[in-house]
């Protein structure tokens, strides 16, 4: 991207932004305007997970993982131990980017596959000791009573307060992850996800990027974590299972791996399609399933490339970033 | 019980689950080896061997012997009509957009077994009776041999289908170079769809060979998918004898941990011993260190 693209990007999500702010008021109802908060948290999820996987290329499947760690340090520290939530958000942020980085120094060393299935086993381990560590997360039946945020004697609970707060949360989220790709980091990302070998060879710290990056990404889940179980009061082990890194991973591709506005129609779709489908009752998930493969067919590089009208300029046909992400070396047996 | 004789019941009770990753493991390399793409429907298809085998003993009457058979066939139906319709149609099939297809599919997979065989979990009797038998001072169920049995005939059943039949040779070509195999006048796009078929099949066996021990339900698909593609990496994505050593090695940690260590911690230990082996050996126990292209 361009700098022109840039500015470009940074005018449009100031717009876009400031009219989300009116969506409480135009939403008939508590139960809409709770979607669109799960639409923000959701948001710094799939927004966060794009940055480490369209842009800097590395296959992540612990992203619930660092969401689930934000919420129940948050969650546990306030709940059973009667923290302050925001001291109890700020450690439980802190702590998910120390792990991130314990983890990443020798998981990033791994390619393609192998770091996928490094980060799985990780985010396998998190979920256990979820369940398993029943007196402090409540086990299986889930974490309760964790108390809402509040903010000089002002209560932030309730579906409206919330949305406001997570919109500025959200927002901020995003504004770094703009100025991120703007800066030279940005563009060493691009440069790596490309090859990390001519990255390399060009003088660029690929692996330091990468770990530098990886906590950041965790960071920015373990925030969505805090928003998540201070807004609704509870967290349950399978919110942050192998299979929701699994679904974040589908559906940023589902939209649009590497662009800036997939997450959000990728957010847009995640929260809103189930909704949709509830009218088929009992065909929800089946028609879930179906409508992934329908778009993907269709739309193998994501629904953001509906929202590119006039062609890219100068620049040749590049092959959909999904496809390039996770080729192997070329094995021949 | 003395020492020895807890190790060797934790062993055998860990060498017939390793039995059951394995299957499930050779199922993700099969598609593996012609796509290079992670099948998530794996697990579902195991999932699915199992319920249909079970729905055509209990509802439908049919003798044990003859659901073996039609459910694996029933399966490989499945994953034949999945690859036809999700995976063949793409233009260009990249490893990544296939494993995201696949994802869809599981889930579709998951919910269609859900909508017509129902949620309550089903199950087969043992195929020779349920009297263990006793080796040493260990006891093991004798459907635990059936599956030892079904996974070494699969193995060499495979082993032999690859390494000298003609389709299975056109399929490792077609695996190896598109281009070259296409030029050399194999259909591409058929030995993918043949592929899945195989990987549903196998998947499928192992599905119904487990269920007499462990039952099965809608949702048993998704834990056994991502066990065996634990295994498949453990051993080495591709490799075929991988899936046996990671799947066997996999099923012997899990019982040891759960035996020696905590039941309830075992899979995190499991999983901690085998993200140590990958940070060891990164491409797996048995697989090549790879040599990348620039």
């Amino acid at each position: 991207m361009k700098r022109a693209a840039f500015a470009r990007n940074r005018i449009a999500f100031a717009l876009f932004w400031a009219a989300v702010l009116v969506f409480p008021a135009l939403a008939p109802n508590p139960y809409i305007v709770n979607l669109g908060v799960f639409w923000l948290i959701n948001l710094i999820l799939l927004a966060s997970l794009n940055l480490l996987m369209g842009y800097g290329g590395q296959i992540s499947l612990s992203h619930a993982a660092f969401f689930g760690l934000g919420a129940y340090i948050s969650g546990v520290l306030s709940a059973k131990f009667g923290v302050s939530p925001w001291l109890g958000a700020l450690a439980a942020i802190v702590a998910s980017a120390a792990i991130a980085a314990l983890i990443a120094l020798p998981t990033l060393r791994l390619k393609g596959h192998y770091l996928a299935m490094a980060t799985l086993g990780f985010n396998a381990v998190v979920s256990v000791l979820f369940v398993e560590m029943r007196g402090l997360t409540g086990g299986p039946n889930g974490l309760t009573n964790v108390p809402s945020l509040e903010l000089f004697g002002f209560s932030l609970a309730g579906d409206v307060r919330f949305f406001y707060f997570a919109w500025i949360v959200t927002g901020v989220v995003i504004v770094l992850i703009l100025n991120l790709l703007d800066s030279r980091m940005g563009r060493a990302l691009r440069a790596l996800s490309t090859s990390e070998v001519a990255a390399e060879s060009m003088g660029v710290p690929v692996f330091r990027y990468k770990v530098q990056l990886f906590v950041l990404t965790a960071a920015m889940a373990a925030v969505a974590g805090c928003l998540y179980v201070h807004h609704i009061n509870f967290a349950s082990p399978e919110t942050f299972d192998f299979m929701a890194s699994v679904m974040m991973l589908v559906v940023v591709a589902l939209g649009g791996t590497g662009t800036f506005w997939g997450p959000f129609l990728a957010a847009l779709v995640y929260v809103g399609l189930p909704e949709v489908l509830h009218a088929f009752e009992g065909f929800e998930v089946l028609l879930f399933g179906a409508s992934l493969v329908v778009v993907l067919l269709f739309f193998p590089s994501g629904l953001a490339g509906l929202l590119r009208l006039r062609p890219r300029r100068s620049r040749p046909e590049t092959p959909p970033r999904a496809a390039a992400v996770v080729r192997l070396s070329e094995r021949r047996p | 019980m003395d020492y020895a004789s807890v190790i060797l019941q934790l062993a055998l009770s860990g060498l017939a689950t390793g039995g059951i990753y394995a299957l499930v493991a050779l199922g993700f390399n099969i598609v593996f080896r012609s796509t290079d793409a992670i099948n998530f429907a794996q697990g579902e298809w195991v999932m699915a061997g199992g319920m249909i085998a079970a729905f055509l003993y209990q509802a439908a009457g049919l003798p044990l012997w003859t659901v073996v058979p039609i459910g694996a066939l029933a399966v490989v139906a499945l994953g034949a009509a999945s690859e036809r319709l999700a995976v063949h149609p793409l233009t260009s099939p990249g490893p990544m957009l296939i494993t995201l297809i696949t994802i869809g599919v599981a889930i579709a997979t998951k919910a269609a077994v859900m909508l017509t065989l129902g949620k309550a979990p089903a199950g087969l009797p043992a195929f020779a009776g349920s009297a263990p038998v006793h080796i040493g001072n260990a006891a093991i169920p004798p459907q635990a041999l059936w599956v030892l049995l079904t996974m070494a005939l699969v193995m060499v059943a495979s082993h032999f289908f690859f390494e000298r039949t003609l389709l299975g040779k056109a399929m490792r070509a077609a695996a190896a170079d598109r281009e070259a195999a296409a030029l050399v006048g194999i259909n591409v796009g058929s030995m993918v769809t043949r592929a899945f078929m195989i990987a549903a099949g196998v998947g499928a066996l192992a599905g119904i060979v487990v269920t007499p021990i462990t039952m099965t339900s809608f949702n048993a698909g998704t834990f056994l998918g991502f066990k065996g593609f634990s295994a498949a990496m453990l051993g080495g994505l591709g490799n075929p004898y991988g899936a046996l050593v990671g799947g066997v090695l996999l099923g012997l940690l899990e019982s040891l941990s759960a035996g020696l260590i905590s039941s309830a911690y075992k899979d995190a230990v499991a999983f901690v011993v085998l993200l140590f082996i990958l940070f060891v050996r990164p491409d797996g126990l048995l697989g090549r260190a790879g040599v990348s292209r620039v």
